[in-house]
C-alpha cells in the first residue's frame, strides 16, 4: 500500500513539475503584483492593521490565499484529468485501496501547496524583511489547509462534467470566501453582523491563524481555529471517501 | 484443471435502462486461450468492465480462480491484467513512467518494475521510446504499450479487448507470437476481437455474445466443425471450358480463369480436383472464399428477418 501511495503523489508531483510555468510560476507574479499595489502603493496610506504595517500585515493572507488556490486546483486538476483520458482506470484494475487513492491525490495537493507556498515565500523576502513568529502553529495551520482545500478539489473533481465544472467552484464559491475572510483586513474593522457572518466562513479561521504563526496577532482562539478545520476535514474525507467508493461519475 | 473465470447470472442494466448483458454464464479453464466474440454492442466491453472492476455490475456473481470479486476484489485485480479497447493512459506521460506507475498501483518495488519494464519494452519494440512522451507513438506502438502495461504485474489471467485494433499485419503477427508464447507459459488469455481470423487461430474455446446473452460456448474445434459447406475458389492459369459438369458439388465459372466450388461437408476436396482434372482443367491455386468462424459468426448473431 506504500508502495502505491508513494506512486500515486510522485506520479502527481512530476505532473505538476512538468508544467511549472504553468503551475508554479503565475503565483510568483501574482505575489508580486500584490506586493506591489496593495502593500507598497496602497499600504503606507493605510498605515498599520492590529498593531502591524500594512505591508507585513497581508503577507499570510497572500501566502494561505496561494496555498489554498494551489492545493485546490492541483487536486481537482488531476483527478478531473485523470476521469477525462481515463487513465483513472490505470487505478480502478489496481488493487489500491480507494482511501489510499484518496490519500495519494489529497497528498499531491498538499505538495504543490508547500512548494508554491515556499516559493511565494521567498519572492515575498525580496520585497521586506520579516521572521516567523511561531514555525510551529504557521506549519499546523498550513497543513490543515492545504489538506482541507485538496479535499475539497478532489469532491469537486469526482462532481465535474466538464472543464467548466471544474473552474466554476473556485471562480464564484472559493475565491469570495477567500477575500472575504480576512485575507488582506481585519475583521474587527467590519460592522458586528458582518464580523459575526465572517465567523461561519472557514478561511477566516484560517487566515487568522496563520497570521498568528506568522506575525502574532490574531482575533480568534488558535485552538478554535484547529478544531474547525479539523471537523472540515474529517466531514471532506468521510463525504470524498463514500463518493470514490461508490464510483459516483467514475463507474458506471 | 481449476477453472481461472466462473461468471454466473450476470446482468447489467445501465442507468438508461439498456440491458447490456442478460443473466451471462460463462466458464474459462486455466491456461485455455478463450475467444469472447460478439457484434459491436453484445456486451463484451461491459463484461470485461466489470470482469475488472470498471463497472458495477447489477446482479450475478465473477469469481477469478476461484476468489468472488465482491468479497476479494484486491485480490482478484492483482491476478488480472487487462489490455482495453480504447487508449486510457496518460498521454503526456513518458512510455517508461507510465509501465513503472502501473507497477507501483500493484505495490511492485520500483527497482523491480524498472527491470521489467526493460524487458516488456524491448519485447514490444518499444524500447528506443521509452523516454518519449505517450502521445508521440503511434496507433500501434500505443497498443503495444497497454499489452505491456497490462503485463507488468505479471496476472494469472490476461484480458484483451480489441488487442490487434489498428495494428499493422507484421506486429499483428509478432503479437500473435508473444500472446501464444504467454499462453503456452500457463497464462489464461481471454480475447475479444473482430478479426475473427485472430480469433480462429489463437484461441481453443469461445463464446459468443449476442444481444447481452450467451448464443453459444464451446471449444473451436467443435464450432468450426458446425460449418455445413466450404466456398473455395479454384484459379488457372489456361483459360476454362465453357461448360464443366459435376456431381457432388455446386460449380459456377466466374471468369475465364477462375471457378467457384461449393463443398458439403461429406465431400472431398481431392474427389472435386480429379472431377475437374477429368475434364482438362488443371487447378493452380485454391483459396477459401470465406472464413468458417465468420460464416457461422453471422449465422449465430444475425436476425432472422
Amino acid at each position: 500500500m506504500w508502495i502505491a501511495y508513494k506512486t500515486i503523489v510522485i506520479r502527481d508531483v512530476l505532473r505538476f513539475s512538468r508544467i511549472w510555468v504553468q503551475t508554479i510560476f503565475p503565483p510568483i507574479i501574482t505575489t508580486t503584483l500584490y506586493l506591489l499595489i496593495f502593500g507598497g502603493l496602497m499600504g503606507e496610506r493605510i498605515g498599520q492593521m492590529q498593531g502591524v504595517d500594512y505591508m507585513h500585515y497581508i503577507i499570510p493572507g497572500i501566502i494561505l490565499m496561494t496555498v489554498i488556490t494551489n492545493s485546490y486546483s492541483n487536486t481537482v486538476m488531476s483527478f478531473f484529468l485523470s476521469k477525462f483520458n481515463h487513465s483513472i482506470e490505470e487505478l480502478l484494475v489496481s488493487p489500491v485501496p480507494y482511501w489510499i487513492i484518496l490519500l495519494g491525490y489529497t497528498s499531491g495537493g498538499v505538495v504543490r501547496g508547500f512548494v508554491v507556498g515556499c516559493c511565494v515565500l521567498v519572492t515575498t523576502s525580496f520585497f521586506v524583511e520579516f521572521e516567523i513568529n511561531d514555525i510551529g502553529i504557521t506549519f499546523v495551520t498550513f497543513l490543515l489547509t492545504a489538506i482541507l482545500f485538496s479535499l475539497a478539489g478532489f469532491i469537486n473533481a469526482i462532481y465535474a462534467k466538464s472543464f467548466d465544472d471544474v473552474t466554476i467552484v473556485p471562480t464564484f464559491i472559493l475565491m469570495p470566501m477567500t477575500y472575504l475572510g480576512g485575507m488582506f483586513y481585519s475583521i474587527d474593522i467590519l460592522p458586528q453582523f458582518w464580523q459575526d457572518v465572517s465567523k461561519f466562513n472557514p478561511i477566516y479561521y484560517m487566515v487568522d491563524s496563520f497570521r498568528l504563526g506568522f506575525l502574532g496577532v490574531s482575533t480568534s482562539d488558535f485552538w478554535t481555529s484547529v478544531s474547525v478545520l479539523l471537523i472540515m476535514i474529517a466531514i471532506l474525507a468521510i463525504v470524498a471517501f463514500y463518493l470514490l467508493k461508490k464510483g459516483v461519475n467514475i463507474k458506471t | 484443471m481449476q477453472v481461472a473465470l466462473s461468471i454466473k447470472n450476470l446482468q447489467k442494466i445501465y442507468a438508461n435502462q439498456l440491458h447490456a448483458l442478460k443473466g451471462i454464464d460463462l466458464q474459462v479453464e486455466q491456461g485455455d486461450f478463450f475467444a469472447l466474440l460478439g457484434s459491436n454492442g453484445a456486451g463484451k466491453t461491459t463484461a470485461i468492465g466489470i470482469i475488472c472492476g470498471l463497472l458495477h455490475k447489477t446482479h450475478g456473481s465473477v469469481k477469478i480462480l476461484g476468489l468472488d470479486q465482491d468479497t476479494h476484489e484486491n485480490e482478484v485485480k492483482s491476478l488480472i491484467g487487462l489490455m482495453p479497447q480504447e487508449f486510457n493512459f496518460n498521454f503526456f506521460e513518458p512510455v517508461e513512467e507510465i509501465l513503472i506507475n502501473q507497477a507501483g498501483f500493484h505495490g511492485i518495488k520500483k527497482s523491480t518494475a524498472k527491470a521489467r519494464s526493460d524487458i516488456l519494452l524491448k519485447k514490444m519494440e518499444l524500447w528506443d521510446k521509452r523516454l518519449d512522451m505517450a502521445k508521440s507513438l503511434s496507433g500501434g506502438m500505443k497498443r503495444r504499450l497497454m499489452l505491456a502495461r497490462a503485463l507488468i504485474h505479471q496476472p494469472k489471467i490476461l484480458i484483451l479487448d480489441e488487442p490487434t485494433a489498428g495494428v499493422d499485419v507484421e506486429i499483428r503477427r509478432s503479437m500473435w507470437a508473444y500472446l501464444k508464447e504467454l499462453n503456452s507459459e500457463g497464462m489464461t488469455i481471454i480475447l475479444t476481437t473482430h478479426y475473427l481470423e485472430e480469433a480462429e487461430s489463437l484461441c481453443r474455446n469461445i463464446a459468443i455474445l449476442n444481444e447481452g446473452e450467451v448464443v453459444e460456448q464451446t471449444s473451436m474445434k467443435k464450432l468450426l466443425a458446425k460449418v455445413s459447406h466450404q466456398v473455395l475458389i479454384l484459379e488457372s492459369s489456361s483459360v476454362l471450358p465453357k461448360n464443366i459438369t459435376q456431381e457432388k458439388f455446386t460449380c459456377e465459372r466466374l471468369d475465364d480463369y477462375s471457378l467457384q466450388v461449393v463443398l458439403e461437408a461429406d465431400t472431398n476436396i481431392t474427389d472435386v480436383l480429379q472431377n475437374l482434372s477429368n475434364q482438362g482443367v488443371s487447378v493452380d491455386h485454391v483459396r477459401s472464399a470465406q472464413n468458417r468462424l465468420e460464416t457461422l459468426f453471422l449465422c449465430l448473431t444475425t436476425k432472422d428477418d
